[in-house]
């Protein structure tokens, strides 16, 4: 089996998925600049969900097959996290907005407390199962192996992201949500309902984080609690890395994350003649993140965001 | 006797195809009112922030008082002798007035943080300078009723005000003020004007970009005129007002 | 009150601040006594009690970089992590062997100032490659620094042993000070003062002393550097301020203020192990500086006492209370004191968004955000120098 081969596969899944993350992180920052930290938490509860979803159908035995069981899931868990996401903003953003700029901060870090321990409470502590439904075919392509799970992942992403930039691109709320980035004063003044453009922005980001919720409970075979707060991270120093505010920024820095960390873990220990193993692959991502930003302040495909300290 | 205090030469500044700056030679000398005239979008700013440290030009020399000060940051600038005002008025909006002035007096102080801590008698001593010197700057510019107020909350003249004491709290020998009259009325203009030559009179020299021509007619001792990133004319207001080129600049045509 | 302070008025207000002050100061005093005498787990109360003063040192720390500098540090439990670190390698025989034996177990106030040293010096190290950054930028790179130097700690038992790994380093001994060991009851005029009280007075003494240094600085030309380049950056450089080396002091001054908290931490817990040091942690210091009001030392000691202690506050309180309504356990109390504590964050800011105890300047600041004319300068000024270099 070709080892690079299979880690860049490997990272280009995972990849993938912090991808679709960050382009909720990357969206709500272009727009309000503000780092929506309860992001990764709404990534958990979409895979929370769908997990309870897909395990209530099993247990009062419907007769579905596996995606068919996942769809259903998933058209429960869409709703639910745009429901969280529209009311995140409503509650602790939305009044904060003349505030200091740290304040929105803090009320994320709360939101994002009070949804890890309201999941612990319905969920309870313990790693949470993904119910085997899903085909565990294996495909081989030139000595290395990807499931057709993972083919799923990274088709749905390309389509979604397809999606989005139709959405941002050519629609017409596209146009008012880049317009509200630009400047939400003069895009109010030209008959722009700047709020329902931020809610929308939540609503749209919550939307792809639960399926990026999913996908990586499907993909790793488990869901947990605290899930959202690494993830959430990795997909956050995505977006920075790709440039924040930037959609093409958040796809690039997603996919470089994932298959530099994929080749970190397979290699490091190598390159380094075993002095650090693959346990260090997580300040990778880290060195990456600081040499990219030493270099270029703004990210990969930054364009210059205006400070607002 | 005149004596050149400030010369530059070959001035190049380049912003990406943008060559908003080319070949500007000029010199100030010491004790003057050096006015700096142009059309929008003739290169006043990027000169003015040439001259303070804040742009770093392509190519060109640029001597202050014997001092090489091609390319160098703006606090060294500061150092050398050059302080500025802003165009769009830049404080310290959330220090008050006297605090304003205080941090102007930074590079000409010394106390580190072991002298903060401790407070030994110098250190002490370089405070209450610092202090006293803040009040009279205050009073100097006419705002000494103002000290405590939060620089936000001043009234728009007396923010310009502010922003020149806290200039002169550097100890410059070049003043150079961006625009100071911008947004005022005839009257605050006149103290302005007042202020200005109060300042000279003082041994400081002047450079000034303003828009109000009749302001600099009656004020500069010598002005030079930027069109397109050159200079086209320099020398007594008489003289430059009545050159062909500036007209033309200014008005699009050639004088009959 | 700018030109006419009534003299009477000033005495007053002195004889005033004196007295709170001397209130304050007999009450820290009879804490641990008061403590031991109203609870039955007096202890566990005094040890959250020291571990509220470590906070407050810290947050104290993160405020001249967040709160004065106004740069956004997300990785500040590094430089607590450092200072512990230091003080655990160079007090356990962990690493007795290797380490010079003039430099093992130093006196207290030597090991207080390296690992103030050493915690400044990382400081230095990692604030420096992040100068250019700014915002949010300058976050998630702090952030990523706080992680690298976990993740180093947690990994560091090999090739070389010396953070042990996950295990951390133990046996750290209590410290020395003036001959006494603080590890053992002191007998002093017939009262038996034990390791957990003796530790109280010395962790509040250094908290005073970490109290005074911040109010010291903050009232000086270095501090005012600070505000200023906070305030804005670009006018503080044209006042003549270099904004890199009083930056970079910046993050030397906080992490100093970090490594000595930590160093006190390292000694009092008598181990130290990497998931002290969580990203979590970083963030609820910068929590304890927001919700207090930063920028404002007393807001900020208030936000610290605030956030250290009601977790411990509802600890005792929810199970009692859940089983006083419902007569039984009905959710894990763990869960539901976080829940409430995250509620509390929430609630606290939406009504005072400049924090508990905001300065006056802070409580002016609620002005539109929308972007300024110099600010809008301040992006092509940015523009055009990153264009040049």
């Amino acid at each position: 089996m070709d080892i690079f081969l299979q880690q860049i596969i490997n990272g280009l899944v995972i990849g993938s998925i912090y991808a679709l993350i960050a382009l909720g992180y990357t969206m709500v920052y272009g727009i309000m600049q503000l780092i929506n930290f309860a992001h990764g938490e709404v990534v958990m509860i979409g895979a929370m969900v769908t997990i309870t979803c897909i395990n209530f159908l099993l247990g009062h035995h419907f007769n579905l097959s596996g995606p068919a069981l996942l769809l259903v899931g998933l058209l429960m868990a869409i709703p639910v996290s745009m429901v969280l996401g529209y009311t995140i903003e409503k509650v602790a953003y939305r009044p904060l907005r003349r505030a200091p700029r740290l304040a929105p901060l803090i009320t994320a870090i709360g939101v994002s407390i009070v949804l890890q321990q309201l999941a612990m409470l319905i969920w309870g502590r313990n790693y949470r199962p993904f119910p085997a439904i899903l085909p565990t075919e294996v495909y081989s392509i030139g000595g290395a192996s990807i499931t057709q799970v993972q083919v799923a992942i990274v088709v749905l992403t390309l389509l979604l992201m397809a999606g989005m930039y139709f959405l941002i691109e050519k629609t017409k709320m596209g146009r008012a949500m880049r317009a509200t980035a630009q400047n939400p004063e003069v895009a109010k003044l030209m008959g722009v309902n700047v709020n329902h453009i931020i809610s929308m922005t939540f609503v749209i980001g919550s939307a792809l984080g639960a399926m990026a919720g999913v996908m990586v409970a499907a993909n790793y075979d488990q869901a947990h609690a605290y899930m959202g707060f690494m993830i959430g991270l990795k997909a956050f120093t995505a977006a920075v890395l790709g440039g924040i505010g930037n959609l093409g920024g958040a796809v690039l820095g997603g996919l470089l994350l994932g298959v530099i960390e994929s080749l970190g873990a397979g290699y490091l220990g190598d390159l380094t003649g075993g002095v650090l193993g693959s346990n260090y692959k997580d300040i990778l991502a880290f060195v990456v993140l600081i040499l990219v930003l030493v270099f270029r302040p703004s990210g990969l495909m930054g364009e210059r965001v205006a400070e607002r300290a | 006797m005149t004596e050149v205090l400030l010369s530059i030469s070959g001035i190049n500044k380049r912003f990406g195809g943008l060559h908003a700056l080319s070949g500007v030679a000029l010199s100030i000398n010491k004790g003057e009112i050096y006015g700096l005239i142009g059309p929008n979008g003739a290169g006043k700013t990027t000169l003015f922030n040439v001259l303070t440290g804040l742009y770093q030009p392509d190519e060109g020399q640029f001597t202050f008082n014997g001092k090489d000060l091609f390319r160098k940051k703006p606090n060294v600038v500061v150092e050398a002798g050059i302080a500025r005002t802003f165009q769009n008025i830049r404080l310290f909006a959330n220090m008050t007035a006297l605090e304003n002035v205080m941090v102007g007096q930074h590079v000409r102080t010394h106390t580190g943080v072991i002298g903060a801590v401790f407070r030994p008698p110098k250190a002490r001593a370089e405070e209450a300078a610092i202090t006293l010197k803040a009040e009279t700057l205050l009073a100097y510019v006419g705002i000494a009723d103002r000290a405590e107020e939060l620089a936000r909350n001043l009234s728009y003249g007396d923010q310009r005000r502010l922003e020149i004491a806290r200039a002169l709290a550097t100890n410059p020998q070049l003043l150079a003020l961006d625009e100071p009259a911008a947004g005022m009325n005839p009257k605050e203009t006149d103290d302005l004007k007042k202020l200005m030559e109060k300042i000279r009179d003082d041994g400081v020299t002047i450079l000034l970009i303003e828009h109000d021509v009749k302001l600099m007619m009656g004020l500069c001792d010598r002005i030079a005129v930027l069109d397109y990133g050159k200079k086209i004319a320099e020398g007594i207001p008489e003289l430059v007002k009545n050159d062909p080129k500036v007209i033309e600049a200014y008005l699009g045509v050639a004088p009959e | 009150m700018t030109s006419t302070i009534n003299s009477a008025e000033f005495r007053a207000n002195n004889l005033k601040t004196t007295l709170v002050l001397g209130v304050i100061a007999v009450v820290l005093a009879i804490l641990p006594w008061a403590l031991g005498h109203f609870f039955e787990s007096g202890n566990s109360w005094l040890r959250a009690v020291d571990f509220a003063l470590l906070y407050i040192m810290l947050a104290l720390g993160l405020n001249i970089v967040v709160g004065y500098a106004g740069l956004l540090d997300l990785g500040y439990i590094a430089f607590y992590a450092v200072g512990a670190y230091t003080f655990a390698l160079l007090n356990s025989p962990h690493l007795q062997a290797v380490i010079p034996e003039w430099l093992f177990q130093p006196n207290f106030f030597v090991m207080m100032l390296i690992a103030a040293f050493v915690a400044g010096v990382f400081g230095v190290l990692l604030g420096s490659p992040t100068l250019k950054l700014r915002g949010d930028y300058l976050a998630i790179v702090t952030l990523g620094f706080g992680e690298i130097i976990r993740i180093f700690m947690n990994n560091l038992d090999r090739p070389i042993n010396i953070t042990n790994g996950p295990q951390g380093i133990n046996n750290i001994p209590a410290v020395q000070f003036a001959g006494y060991d603080l590890g053992r009851p002191i007998e002093f005029l017939g009262v038996s003062f034990e390791k957990i009280h003796l530790y109280y007075y010395l962790i509040l003494a250094m908290c005073f002393f970490i109290i005074f240094v911040s109010m010291r600085l903050q009232r000086s030309r270095i501090g005012r550097a600070w505000v200023a380049i906070r305030e804005d950056e670009i006018a503080a450089n044209a006042m003549g301020i270099n904004t890199r080396n009083v930056k970079l002091l910046a993050f030397a001054m906080g992490a100093s203020f970090g490594g000595v908290a930590g160093a006190l931490f390292a000694s009092f817990q008598g181990f130290v192990s990497p998931e002290s040091f969580t990203l979590m942690e970083s963030i609820m210091v910068l929590a304890m500086v927001v919700l207090g009001g930063m920028g404002n030392i007393p807001g900020v000691i208030l936000g610290a006492v605030i956030v250290s202690i009601t977790p411990e506050i509802l600890r005792d309180v929810i199970n009692p209370l859940q089983q006083a309504l419902v007569g039984r356990k009905v959710v894990d109390p763990e869960n539901l004191r976080m829940l409430i504590f995250g509620l509390a964050m929430i609630v606290i800011m939406l009504v005072r968004p400049a924090g508990l105890w905001p300065s006056k300047q802070r409580r002016a600041e609620l002005a539109p955000k929308t972007k300024t004319i110099s600010q809008q300068e301040n992006d092509s000024l940015q523009d055009a120098e990153r264009n040049h270099d």
